[in-house]
């Protein structure tokens, strides 16, 4: 994957487009896999979700490759309108979380800005045939011509897929939602908005309990906001939270009910000459994600990755450029609005690589260990299925070589602000406006 | 003795600065975030809007003015037609 002797890269598994009419509601706007990978769910602008399954590789098809193929479609949310404040209520997804599965179904948390679903996924591959009171067509017989009964017997059928939503949590929050996280204790998940944070019982709908307020008694003072939020992998009682200022607020639940006061709070120090009106801004963190040891955690701010070891709150223990060289650019980018998007972060099931997303339909892998990364694009005429995916290259300024790019060239209209990794394969998951890439790294 | 060597971030400001002159003084502050916390907000009378809704059968409705910037008087206008308001920069105080 970063390049070696052997010929060895990621090679395009599957790519689905999401179409119709040109609309903004095909463009994605969440992707994860469950925790096997068998699942990957995507949800999307429009409101809904589409999930994939990976093919088994078996005898029985010795040329499926493992490719992830629909499994379900179904619309998560509608658009809301909110009367009483004249809100529009988008029907777009923000986050889609998976549960552990703990039988034959697959459950997932959805959420759009106002409100978390909770939908059951399962498969009916079984009808029963020979009922007494109606008959195949589903009409009713007449009562009095049944002069025997039988027993209904449970007869194969083509696999049907259902997604029914089993819980609806709803007017929790003013704000809008920009994370959900399920907890290690499999019974309660949390909801952050822009000011708040709830937690709430995967059973109880009718309450939620607030655990963060970061919302001023004067609004006029208000200086910073809730960006996303996560719940420690393994720890039930902690969770972290980041803000638009560029900090990290670890909290644990079991110091007080209400957690405005932080256990830890990580914040690089500035340097103060350097600081620009541009500052803060790139300095927002976009989204925040624990290593699956549960010991580190990664931030995503506009132009950098940073991992943060949880003891050391003082500063970053490795900080990775994603494209360091928009910081010429950032005043077009202020005006074109691009400065404020939020790109997400993931780590790989060993917590050894990560990788992120950027402009252009590129995005960028980093090998914690050897120090290396590199930058694909994810698309079309760039995925042959079976040529692994060549690494690109930014010209910062100067002569431009061959295959590279200049910075001025970038569409920035094409953001990869989404991306997966598989819990325990090195199969990514990445979301290029409207197409979905799945991309595995084989060994030829 | 100048200091020839300004870092691009600065080299951008300073750009910015100069196409909006106006631009307030606190960067990244207040402004930015209450129009981040009012997303989404549009004004229109939900009862014109219930009513096209349900498609009134006895009343022939006039027919909707041919350019989409005119959502008064004839149209009966829905929130998809109606352009985002441009939030205030002054909370109101009844905001939740």
């Amino acid at each position: 994957m970063f390049s070696g002797p052997r010929q060895r890269g990621l090679r395009l598994l599957t790519h689905a487009e999401w179409c119709g009419v040109p609309s903004e509601a095909d463009i994605i706007s969440t992707v994860e896999f469950n925790y096997s990978g068998d699942l990957l769910a995507t949800g999307d602008k429009g409101g809904r979700v589409v999930i994939f399954q990976r093919e088994q590789e078996s005898k029985s098809r010795p040329h499926s490759r493992g490719e992830y193929n629909v499994y379900s479609t179904f619309q998560s949310h509608e658009p809301e309108f909110d009367y009483l404040k004249s809100l529009e209520i988008e029907e777009k997804i923000n986050k889609i979380r998976w549960l552990p599965q703990q039988n034959a179904a697959h459950f997932l948390l959805s959420t759009n800005d106002k409100t978390i679903k909770l939908w059951k996924i399962s498969e009916r591959d079984k009808r029963a045939e020979g009922y007494n009171l109606k008959d195949e067509d589903g009409r009713l017989r007449d009562p009095f011509r049944i002069t025997a009964l039988r027993v209904p017997i449970l007869k194969p059928m083509d696999l049907m897929v259902e997604a029914s939503p089993r819980r609806i949590f709803a007017n929790a929050h003013t704000y809008h939602i920009n994370s959900i996280s399920v907890n290690s204790d499999h019974e309660t998940y949390l909801s952050a908005d822009d000011l708040r944070i709830n937690l709430w019982h995967l059973e109880i709908t009718d309450r939620s309990f607030n655990i963060v307020d970061i919302k001023p008694a004067n609004m006029e003072e208000l200086t910073e906001v809730i960006t996303a939020a996560e719940f420690h992998p393994h720890q039930c009682n902690v969770f972290v939270y980041s803000s638009s200022k560029g900090t990290i607020r670890l909290c644990d639940m079991r110091s007080s009910a209400l957690c405005d006061r932080h256990s830890k709070f990580f914040e690089e120090p500035e340097d103060p000459s350097s600081r620009s009106f541009f500052s803060e801004i790139i300095s927002s963190i976009s989204d925040v994600k624990f290593s699956h040891s549960g010991r580190y955690m990664m931030t995503r701010d506009y132009l950098s990755v940073k991992v943060w070891d949880l003891n050391m709150e003082s500063r970053p223990v490795e900080t990775h450029q994603v494209h360091e060289y928009l910081r010429s650019k950032l005043c077009s980018l202020y005006e074109n609005d691009c400065i404020f998007d939020k790109f997400e972060c993931c780590w790989n099931g060993s917590d050894s690589a990560i990788m992120t997303g950027s402009y252009n339909n590129f995005f960028r892998m980093f090998d914690r260990n050897t120090r290396r990364d590199v930058t694909l694009e994810a698309s079309r005429e760039n995925s042959k299925p079976r040529a692994s995916l060549k690494p690109r290259k930014v010209c910062t300024g100067g002569k431009r070589k061959k295959d590279e790019i200049s910075v001025d060239s970038l569409d920035f209209n094409k953001k990869i602000l989404h991306t997966a990794w598989h819990p325990m394969e090195n199969i990514i998951a990445v979301a290029a406006t409207n197409n979905l890439y799945i991309f595995q790294d084989k060994i030829n | 003795m100048e200091d020839k060597v300004t870092s691009p971030e600065k080299a951008e400001e300073a750009k910015l600065k100069a196409r909006y002159p106006h631009l307030g003084q606190k960067p990244g502050g207040s402004d930015f975030l209450r129009k981040r916390l009012q997303k989404g907000q549009k004004y229109f009378d939900s009862g014109d809007y219930n009513m096209a809704k349900a498609k009134m059968k006895n009343k022939q409705l006039p027919t909707a003015a041919p350019e989409k910037t005119e959502v008064t008087g004839d149209h009966i206008p829905t929130p998809q037609d109606l352009p985002q308001r441009k939030p205030s920069l002054v909370t109101s105080k009844l905001a939740g």
